[in-house]
């Protein structure tokens, strides 16, 4: 198998490793702890009160546009890194290229700052 | 690479290197609770911290998992239970697969991904799946609440810090983590190669945005409004108690110590010492010891700058929700696009 493929494999063992940890200590917690429960100690923590309503309670729509804002500007990473490992082999028209495109997505954040997409209400 | 003078088979590595990183997760961990969590937290709030489990309470540490193994593992009736019980292991999980990219010598390393940074950054957020699931499948207010503002910091707080390393990368040339160390270790300041050249010297801003949006990825106060005690209950862990609750204790430590090692092997040079003290030109003339002191220097590095983490942790109050994403989204992504510029015309003009 090449070496490309073995630091893969590698990430595969540290996966395994983990997962066999927790259960390793998971399992031992399991001999070890007593299990006792009752009603009131299964009802959801709701500072002592009974519980309102339903866990799963609508939130907010404001973390839809982050994720989405957060989005745009992760996939600009993805084309800053490739140009970033040989900045000196583009020379000054990479330089330029990619000030365009900065500028390009800043003109994105602008604009969502302007709307008014950036505070938190 | 300097080889080793006998061969180990494949499988044989491999125990190693998954034993090595089992060590390399939890040994830090380990000692970060107790030296800050436990004693220079007591030490700056004028008390003594555990005392008695050993000398200056040592053995602490053991107590309290034999604390917690007794703990009863409860799962409330309302709760998605099969994923309740997948969360924690999610964030040790991602915390395993971190540390897989550290280089901890010159041949002392677990993978040697050409595009080792671009793992470590996708691999960082693994974690936030972890905990959007235990604050979602926990059927709690408090814990849905804490598991979305979790989710949205720890997305706001990546940004700052993919394009923080940018900066790094441009100087080093490379996205491979042994040619970033080995990039500061031999580079010169100004013809002068008696101190290599660190990236935070260099990448200074870069550093603090760094270290900024580690500290919000890590939710330590200023930046634990995910799991403010006094407001949410420790939001996405208020239901959970036992190992499971240790688990995503171990995970949050071990996170913050793996973290403080990938910001020392991109800004404060790694597991290396000058290449110039020993005469070594690249990679492939150090001696073999530094497999040893890598890892000890790199540890000694790790303390450092966990002990900032926690410093500025014991040391301020948290922000507000909305403070906290204007912070990343108005501040730090202008000045990191800002330093991606200056550092790219910089490196092209000279």
């Amino acid at each position: 198998m090449s070496l490309f493929l073995r630091d893969y494999l590698t990430i595969v063992w540290f996966g395994l490793a983990a997962v066999l940890l927790a259960g390793l200590l998971l399992g031992l917690a399991a001999v070890v702890r007593p299990s006792k429960p009752n009603k009131d100690k299964l009802m959801a923590y709701e500072s002592g009160v009974d519980p309102v309503g339903h866990g799963w309670s609508q939130s907010q729509v404001r973390y839809y546009v982050f994720a989405l804002l957060f989005v745009i500007f992760d996939v600009e990473a993805v084309f800053i890194f490739p140009w970033a490992t040989s900045v000196e082999r583009y020379g000054w028209f990479g330089v330029v290229t990619m000030l365009i495109f900065i500028v390009l997505l800043l003109d994105g954040l602008v604009y969502a700052w302007k709307r008014g997409l950036l505070r938190w209400v | 690479m300097s080889t080793l003078a006998f061969e180990i088979p494949y499988w044989g590595q491999s125990l190693l290197r998954v034993l090595g990183g089992i060590v390399a997760v939890l040994l830090p961990a380990g000692t970060i609770v107790y030296v800050f969590l436990f004693k220079m937290m007591s030490f700056m709030q004028s008390r003594l911290g555990p005392m008695e489990a050993g000398p200056y309470g040592s053995m602490q540490l053991l107590a309290e998992v034999g604390k917690w193994m007794q703990k009863e593992d409860l799962i409330p009736e309302n709760a998605d239970a099969k994923i309740y019980k997948i969360a924690p292991v999610i964030v040790l999980l991602s915390t395993f697969l971190l540390v897989v990219v550290v280089p901890f010598g010159p041949d002392a390393w677990f993978t040697n991904f050409q595009a080792g940074v671009f793992y470590a950054l996708a691999i960082g957020s693994v974690s936030v799946i972890g905990i959007l699931v235990a604050g979602w499948s926990s059927a709690n207010k408090y814990s849905l609440l804490g598991g979305l503002r979790a989710a949205g910091q720890l997305i706001a707080y990546e940004l700052p810090m993919v394009l923080a390393v940018v900066g790094v990368v441009i100087q080093a040339g490379s996205m491979n983590l042994q040619q970033i160390v080995v990039a500061q270790n031999t580079f010169e300041i100004f013809g002068w190669n008696g101190l290599g050249m660190p990236f935070v010297v260099t990448q200074f801003v870069g550093f603090l945005i760094f270290m900024i949006a580690v500290q919000a990825e890590l939710t330590q106060a200023p930046f634990d409004m995910p799991i403010a005690e006094s407001e949410l209950v420790s939001g996405y862990m208020t239901e959970y108690s036992g190992f499971r609750f240790l688990i995503f204790f171990i995970g949050e430590f071990a996170t913050a110590g793996v973290f403080a090692f990938i910001a020392s092997v991109l800004f404060l040079g790694g597991w290396g010492i000058p290449f110039s003290w020993f005469g070594w030109e690249t990679v492939d003339d150090v001696d073999d010891w530094m497999n040893i002191a890598g890892p000890g220097i790199m540890f000694a590095k790790m303390m450092l700058l966990v002990g900032i983490i926690m410093w500025v942790r014991f040391s301020y109050p948290r922000f507000r929700e909305d403070q906290l994403q204007r912070f990343a989204w108005k501040v730090l992504i202008p000045i990191s696009l800002l330093n991606i510029a200056v550092t790219a015309i910089l490196k092209v003009a000279f």
